[in-house]
Parts: structure tokens; C-alpha cells; sequence
């Protein structure tokens, strides 16, 4: 067995350029058949709240009282209609918008702020890292859940402050990561390396320090939309988010949970587009990963 | 050992007394004063500075600080403004309910997950394997106040098998364990239930492969201990982290549960959070979230230390 597995492991190196770390990544990614499906299912999600207005087939907010909670597949209302009589399936399309945008934006944002804190305070390292680290602690100290209703309800409801607590949910959890990752590079020897032979700090935190910590925390933002997105649709869901009449999922699982006994499964339709959405982040952040993972 | 508990408890100060600063300043983060929300809409603003003096909102915020946390340490977390009645009662006995639920929701949460994690870590890239690791991410994955909603339609509405909210019986408010309460908790504590078994599953599938993998099984075989003899080094191996991670979920279900209580109307700290939000009783909710967080922090600490004294691979430093 030795000599064959020294024989593979010896084969003589590609004498072209290989396609680079990040091409590699793609590569393996596209071999990954559950990551690729979760990646369509969020295609398709998103295009759908994106181009909500041309393909829904009637108006969101305009309901009927004597067509109230019709099941689904009835004429006209092919998911059914909702407390109100509006068409459930416009709603489910409109709704994708406000989700996705209150589960996505504060992520993003917290991968802005949150790396920016962690690499500067595990570049400087010293008492400013001390100091930013223990205060992050007390961020930790607070389950996210709790944390983003107990901010959501001292702000008051609304879009706004829905982000805003669960960006400061997010934030303590990226700069933590973006910390040990930027401490642990930081001692490398190219980049001592780089600072003997003159580079400034500036320098050195764009090319050696981002170029390798960006990745893992981009990853593990990814990791957060799917927490987030039940996150934020649980505000709505509390009355903390969106206020009605806006369709948005939480807040349409809120309303429609006095029809589980007229229409079942009209009454759980919203649920299910949360937790497809939320499934399929979580799917493709773990492919990114595992794709991630092996160097070179 | 008792050194590096107190050495724990040093380090834990500084974040307890962040924590209390975080839930002081939530009061001062809402739009305007605190109390607008609770003096009449007729009061002239001499009656409102009046009263600004007698709750002390005209202090400079710092003292304000330290008499709150003054008071906190003494065990006084003030007075709910909707129903009159001391803070710190109407939260421990809401916190008793939570604590109930969250511990049976942990309990069943971890028998499952560690149950389905032991199967996928011993048969890797097995139909077990797929179909635990399969259920690890449904269980982190699904919104649970909707998974609450949907348990709810199928077993209290469609079936009428159990009653679908409240603790007990007549609208109860206290838990007790006799039959008629235990048919209130078995919906809410499967449904909060289902995020600790992904998590846990998950943890113990990475421990097991891990611990398959290493030389020290390899020399048991080789020795010729059975199946079984393996198995029984493979928990012990496993326990102090897979035991460690339950009990931060207990922590992080006691501190999540608002959703769940609120689907079930469970007379928990959840629920009262939701309350007091609604209601504008910010000592309420300054309370809640404060006896929570500590909870939390407390938690971490017991977990830290018995991870510390189960396994003694850890370094006390």
C-alpha cells in the first residue's frame, strides 16, 4: 500500500498556474449538490420578493371582507386569502421583500462594523484590545434572542429599530471572530516579515491581514443570515418589527395565528417561507465552508 | 480548585457589572423620558418635573447609575408600574416557570441530540449519518414559534390531544408536577426542544468522529476490548463537552423562550418580557432582562468550573 499512496502523493506538480485559492473554492462549490440547491432556492426567493410587483397577481394590501379565509387553491386565490381577505400568495411574494431585507441588512452591516472593530483591535492588540474584547464579553453575556427583544422593545417597534437591535446582536459576534482571526495572522512570519521590509501599518492590514481574514468572516456572517432572518421575523412576529397592514412574514404569521382552526394551512404558509429561506442560508453557508475549508 | 474558582468569579465582576449597565441604559435608550409613559397626559410640567425628582431622573446619569445598582444589590429591582406589585417578585416567579420548561425542553432536547449524534458520528456517511445530520440542521434552522403554531394546529386543533396554551388547567399560573400540568408542558417543551437537539447533535457527531479517529481507540482494539468497552471510553470522552453545551442551552433557551411562551401562552419570563415591552413597564423590563442576563452569566460560570473539574485535560490557569 506504501509505495502507492508515495506514488499519488508525488505526482509531479501542474507546470500551469493552478486557478488560486478563491477559484478553487468556487470549484468545489459547484461539485456541491445540497449547497447548489439552497443557492437556487435563494435565487429563486429573492427574485421572486425583487420582481414581486410584476408577478404577483393581485394588489397585497387590498382585501375583502365576504372572501375571508379561503383555502388554498380556491378560484382567484391560489394559496388562499388571509384574515382580510387578501390574496395570500401576493402577500407571500411582497412579503419575501421586508423579510429578506430585515434578515440581510443587519448581517451586513455587522460584518462592516463588526470585522472593522475585531481587526483593529487584534492589529493594535494591547489595552485597546483588552478593552474592546471585555466589552464584547458583556454583549456575550445576553442570549441573542433575548438581546435583540430587549433592545427592539427599550427602542420602541418599527423597520428601523428592528435592524438596529439586531445589528447590535450581530456585531459582538463578528468582531470576535474578525479578532482571533487577525491575532492569529498578525504573528505570522510574512507579515513580520512584510513590516521589516518597510510596508506601513496600513499596508499590511490591506494586503496581508484582510486578504486572509476577510474569508473566514465572511463565511461565518453567512452563517448568521439564517439566525437572523428567524430573528427578524420573530421581532415582527412579537409586534416589535413591521407594523401592519405591510406584508411581511412574521408579522403575517402574527395576524393569521386566530385562523388555525378555520384554515390551518393558510395560517402556516409564512412560517414555511421562513424556514425555507432560513434552511437554505444555512445549507449554502455550510457548502461555502466545508469548501472553504481546505487550502490550496 | 477553589483558587481557580475564585478566579472565575473575579473575571466574571467586570462583565456581571457591564451587563447591569447594558439593562440600566436600556430604560434611557427609549424615546423620551422614561416616564412619559406612565404620567397622565394632563400633568403640567411642574407635576412632571415633580415627579422626575421623586424617581430621580433629574439626577446626572452616572448617579442615577449607582443608586440603581445599589439598589439591585440589596435585591430590590423597584416597582412594576402596571400592576404595583415589587419587580422582583412578579420576575422570580415567572423565571420559575421559564426555568421548568427550558429544563424538560434541554433534557429532552439533549437525550435526542446526543442520541442522533452518537448514530452519525459512529456510522460516518451512513443513511443514519445523513438523516442525523439531516435533523441537526431542521432543528437550527426552523423559525420555532412557527414550528409552536404548527405543533399546536396538529395536536390541539386537528387531533384535540392536548391543550394548545397555558400551564394548566383553568388558566394556572404555576407549574406543578401532577398529570393535568404535565399534558400543558409536553407542546412547548418539544417545540423548544427541537434547537438544542440540532445543536447538540451536531457537537456530538464533530466529538465522536473526533474520538473515533484517535490512536488511543485504535490501541483498545488492538487489546481487544469490545464494542462495548469502546463505546463506554467514547462518552466519557465526550460527556464534559457535550455536557458543557447543554447547559449553555438551557442558558440560551431561558433567555430565547419569549417566542415560544408567547405562541403558548406560558406564564414565563418570556411572557412577562412581552408584557412589560407592551405595556411601557420599563422597571419590569429592566428587571426581567436583568435577572436573565445574570442567569446567563451565572450559568456560564457553573459550566465553565464543572467542565474544569469533569475533565481533567482542561488547565486550571
Amino acid at each position: 500500500m506504501a509505495p502507492i499512496a508515495d506514488s499519488v502523493a508525488l505526482k509531479p506538480a501542474p507546470t500551469k498556474r493552478g486557478r488560486g485559492y478563491w477559484g478553487s473554492v468556487l470549484l468545489r462549490l459547484r461539485r456541491d449538490p445540497v449547497a447548489m440547491v439552497a443557492l437556487a432556492v435563494i435565487l429563486l426567493i429573492v427574485l421572486a420578493a425583487v420582481f414581486a410587483p410584476w408577478i404577483a397577481p393581485a394588489d397585497p394590501f387590498k382585501g375583502s371582507m365576504i372572501r375571508r379565509l379561503r383555502p388554498i387553491g380556491t378560484p382567484g386565490y391560489l394559496l388562499g386569502s388571509d384574515e382580510l381577505g387578501r390574496d395570500m400568495l401576493s402577500r407571500l411574494l411582497y412579503g419575501g421583500r421586508l423579510s429578506l431585507f430585515l434578515g440581510v441588512m443587519p448581517v451586513i452591516l455587522a460584518f462592516g462594523i463588526g470585522s472593522t472593530i475585531g481587526i483593529v483591535a487584534g492589529y493594535l492588540g494591547g489595552w485597546i484590545n483588552t478593552v474592546t474584547m471585555r466589552t464584547i464579553d458583556v454583549f456575550f453575556a445576553f442570549p441573542s434572542v433575548l438581546l435583540a427583544i430587549a433592545l427592539s422593545g427599550a427602542l420602541g417597534a418599527g423597520i428601523l429599530n428592528s435592524i438596529v437591535s439586531l445589528t447590535v446582536v450581530f456585531v459582538p459576534q463578528i468582531a470576535r471572530v474578525a479578532e482571533s482571526v487577525t491575532t492569529q495572522i498578525r504573528t505570522r512570519d510574512y507579515v513580520e516579515a512584510a513590516r521589516i521590509s518597510g510596508a506601513s501599518g496600513f499596508t499590511i492590514v490591506r494586503v496581508h491581514v484582510l486578504g486572509n481574514v476577510l474569508g473566514p468572516i465572511f463565511v461565518y456572517a453567512t452563517s448568521l443570515i439564517s439566525v437572523s432572518m428567524i430573528l427578524a421575523s420573530g421581532l415582527s412576529f412579537l409586534g416589535l418589527g413591521v407594523r401592519p397592514p405591510e406584508p411581511e412574514w412574521g408579522l403575517m404569521l402574527n395576524t393569521l395565528r386566530t385562523a388555525i382552526y378555520n384554515q390551518p394551512l393558510v395560517a402556516a404558509l409564512p412560517g414555511v417561507m421562513i424556514f425555507l429561506t432560513s434552511i437554505s442560508f444555512n445549507l449554502f453557508s455550510d457548502g461555502l465552508r466545508s469548501a472553504m475549508e481546505v487550502r490550496q | 480548585m477553589l483558587l481557580y474558582i475564585l478566579k472565575r468569579i473575579v473575571y466574571v465582576a467586570p462583565v456581571a457589572l457591564g451587563v447591569s449597565l447594558v439593562c440600566f441604559m436600556l430604560v434611557h435608550l427609549a424615546p423620551g423620558d422614561p416616564l412619559t409613559a406612565i404620567m397622565p397626559v394632563d400633568a403640567t410640567a411642574e407635576q412632571q418635573s415633580e415627579m422626575r425628582t421623586i424617581y430621580g431622573f433629574d439626577r446626572p446619569l452616572p448617579v442615577q447609575f449607582g443608586l440603581w445598582l445599589g439598589k439591585v444589590l440589596t435585591g430590590d429591582l423597584g416597582v412594576s408600574i402596571a400592576t404595583g406589585r415589587p419587580v422582583l417578585g412578579e420576575v422570580a416567579r415567572a423565571v420559575k416557570n421559564s426555568l421548568i420548561l427550558a429544563a424538560v425542553a434541554t433534557l429532552i432536547g439533549f437525550a435526542l441530540g446526543s442520541f442522533f449524534g452518537f448514530v452519525a458520528g459512529y456510522f460516518r456517511n451512513s443513511v443514519m449519518d445523513r438523516l442525523a445530520s439531516a435533523i441537526s440542521v431542521l432543528g437550527v434552522s426552523v423559525p420555532h414559534y412557527w414550528l409552536g403554531m404548527v405543533m399546536v394546529i396538529i395536536f390541539s386543533a386537528q387531533l384535540n390531544w392536548l391543550p394548545p396554551t397555558g400551564a394548566g388547567p383553568g388558566g394556572s399560573a404555576d407549574w406543578r408536577p401532577d398529570f393535568e400540568h404535565l399534558r400543558y408542558i409536553i407542546l412547548p417543551a418539544i417545540t423548544m426542544s427541537v434547537i438544542p437537539m440540532g445543536i447538540i447533535a451536531r457537537t456530538v457527531r464533530a466529538l465522536v468522529a473526533d474520538i473515533l479517529s484517535q490512536e488511543f481507540v485504535q490501541a483498545l482494539r488492538a487489546k481487544g476490548l469490545g464494542e462495548w468497552g469502546v463505546f463506554k471510553h467514547v462518552v466519557t470522552n465526550a460527556a464534559p463537552t457535550a455536557l458543557a453545551v447543554m447547559g449553555l442551552q438551557l442558558g440560551y433557551l431561558l433567555g430565547g423562550s419569549i417566542l415560544i411562551e408567547t405562541v403558548f401562552a406560558w406564564p414565563g419570563a418570556g411572557f412577562l418580557l412581552n408584557a412589560a415591552i407592551f405595556q411601557r413597564d420599563l422597571p419590569l423590563l429592566q428587571g426581567t432582562i436583568l435577572v436573565l442576563a445574570m442567569f446567563f452569566v451565572s450559568l456560564n460560570l457553573i459550566v465553565d468550573v464543572a467542565q474544569t473539574a469533569l475533565d481533567p485535560r482542561i488547565q486550571r490557569a
